[in-house]
């Protein structure tokens, strides 16, 4: 048995992947948290300017869309490599988790952004009215109607981001970020250590299976259709 | 008092004006049921959204107690719409908040009352409406006649003066809707409130209104007291309102009658003379006869009214005319 062992897993040092692994957590927490920091805000903003919307404003809403647009048609890995003078800048360094949160949070912000117009969307205008027709003021509209109204939507778009920054963590690891990516590239691709490449890749996926139950019995929870 | 004076309203689509309703004058009298009746497209849900400025008018000026609404500022219109309830045809009811913080949501978002206040207020309301067992429930738990009067309540909720009702039973089934109505006229006469709803039938018009205006293509072609128009329409847009209601075809009905002998009349009587025995004593006092063609006897409100198509043959034609007349009974020769 410990003869197997040591055959299929000769490579592995727990200690480094349990490191990697807390990285790669790190990592994900981190810029999800700024994601929706700066996303959700936007989001709304991009509904609210949008066609025939609260504050309608066609020319905010062109350039808004269009820099969201740039933002996500943009590679990642292109993205991470041209952040770097800016990540430098704000983080003082560009290696490590620290230095992987900036591009992590421009490359999902824009698409978060977009799901939560989707979800906005979605809000019947006759709840919108409704709400208007109390006399509430938008910043009432928006925070007592319509965001709860499209509270399901926004975490299937909150789940759906994060399963996106999984794999973008992962690709972080070539710019030096650490985690469980960086992991896989150093030893499982480039040092032919595929135990290491498989220990990696099933606990990404691990993550991505738990990130996705929990999201999606989130939503159910709060959806009373 | 609800004043229109000269308010007009034209849509911008594309760079075309479309007009959605004409200059118009009309006057809602406090306490008092409004309606206004129209196909879809004639101006009705406009005209509706104007009173509480959900739609922005294109000229003219609406008064509401004498205060120019259209000269509110936007915290002037907040505080204006607070006194104005609306309800609506698909009740857009928060889906994501119970039955109890629905009927809530506008006296938290007025701001200024205590938690304990709020939460008296509501269970006040939602026992006025019949629905004290359903305050935990969520939206989607509850039927559409429940909904209706959650969204009855909410209206309700800041005490306004005015309730304006957009389509209120167009997704129910009859019974619901005698049942919404029913709570809509009790509420009318407690709380001393005026309503105005906007509908496609008439049937709700002859159930709960005190006037009705109707409209066809942007503009008020009649208006009157309900029992009025409805018993006597001029306007071919509201004839055919009422011949919907009456599920009848007039020109169907006077070929019926075409190989039927002597005189054809229609009687409208209203009233307490509904339930006087006046045909008989007329046949007996002036020796006709008479067959009941069609017929109605109905309410229209609280008031009982019939309408009755005869065909009248020998004796005293004149004398029966002149009789009926003495008795205030609407006669109308039809042949």
């Amino acid at each position: 048995m410990q003869a197997l062992y040591e055959t299929l897993f000769a490579n592995i040092d727990w200690y480094d992947i349990w490191l990697a692994t807390l990285d790669t957590l790190l990592m994900l927490g981190g810029s999800l948290l700024f994601t929706i920091l700066l996303g959700l805000p936007l989001g709304v903003l991009l509904f609210l300017t949008g066609p025939r919307q609260l504050f309608e404003n066609g020319p905010l809403y062109a350039l808004l869309s269009f820099v969201v647009n740039v933002l996500r048609s943009l590679p990642f890995i292109i993205l991470l490599i041209v952040m770097i003078p800016f990540t430098v800048l704000l983080t003082g360094t560009s290696l490590g988790v620290a230095g992987a949160i900036p591009p992590l949070v421009v490359g999902a912000a824009p698409f978060f952004a977009r799901l939560v117009e989707t979800a906005l969307r979605e809000v019947d205008r006759g709840i919108i009215e409704a709400t208007q027709a109390m006399g509430a003021t938008t910043r009432q509209i928006i925070f007592a109607a319509l965001l709860p109204e499209a509270r399901p939507g926004i975490i299937a778009a909150i789940t759906v981001t994060a399963i996106t920054l999984v794999s973008y963590t992962a690709m972080a690891g070539v710019v030096g970020a650490g985690g469980l990516g960086d992991l896989a590239i150093r030893y499982g691709y480039q040092r032919f250590q595929t135990d290491v490449m498989v220990v990696t890749v099933v606990l990404l996926l691990v993550l991505v299976q738990v990130l996705q139950s929990v999201g999606d019995r989130l939503v159910t929870h709060f959806s009373r259709k | 008092m609800i004043e229109f004076d000269q308010v007009h309203k034209t849509y911008r689509v594309g760079n075309r004006d479309i007009p959605a309703l004409q200059p118009t004058r009309l006057n809602i009298e406090s306490g008092e049921v409004f309606g206004l009746i129209g196909h879809s497209g004639a101006g009705k849900s406009t005209l509706l959204r104007l009173i509480n400025r959900l739609e922005e008018p294109s000229g003219g000026r609406i008064l509401v107690n004498g205060e120019d609404v259209t000269a509110l500022d936007t915290d002037g219109l907040r505080r204006f719409r607070q006194r104005v309830g609306m309800i609506f045809q698909h009740f857009n009811l928060l889906s994501s908040k119970t039955v109890a913080d629905n009927v809530a949501m506008p006296l938290r978002l007025a701001g200024g009352r205590s938690r304990a206040e709020i939460d008296q207020r509501v269970a006040a309301l939602l026992a006025r409406v019949g629905l004290q067992d359903h305050a935990r429930k969520y939206p989607a738990q509850l039927s559409g006649g429940q909904k209706q009067r959650v969204g009855i309540a909410r209206a309700l909720a800041t005490e306004p003066d005015i309730l304006l009702c957009d389509e209120a039973t167009s997704a129910l089934d009859p019974q619901t809707t005698a049942q919404v109505l029913q709570l809509l006229g009790e509420i009318n006469r407690e709380l001393k409130l005026t309503v105005v709803l906007i509908t496609h039938e008439m049937d709700v018009i002859r159930r709960v209104c005190d006037r009705v205006a109707v409209m066809d293509d942007g503009r008020i072609v009649e208006q009157g007291p309900v029992a009025e128009v409805f018993l006597h329409p001029r306007h071919p847009t509201t004839q055919r309102f009422v011949q919907e209601d009456e599920a009848l075809d007039e020109n169907e009905q006077r070929d019926d009658f075409a190989h039927v002998p002597g005189r054809i009349l229609r009687l409208t009587f209203q009233g307490e003379a509904t339930y006087t025995p006046l045909l008989g004593t007329v046949a007996r006092e002036t020796g006709v006869d008479y067959s009941i063609l069609a017929g109605r006897i109905d309410r229209i409100k609280d008031v009982p009214y019939g309408q009755l198509t005869l065909a009248l043959v020998g004796g005293d034609l004149a004398a029966a005319l002149a009789r009926f007349e003495a008795a205030e009974v609407h006669v109308e020769v039809l042949r």
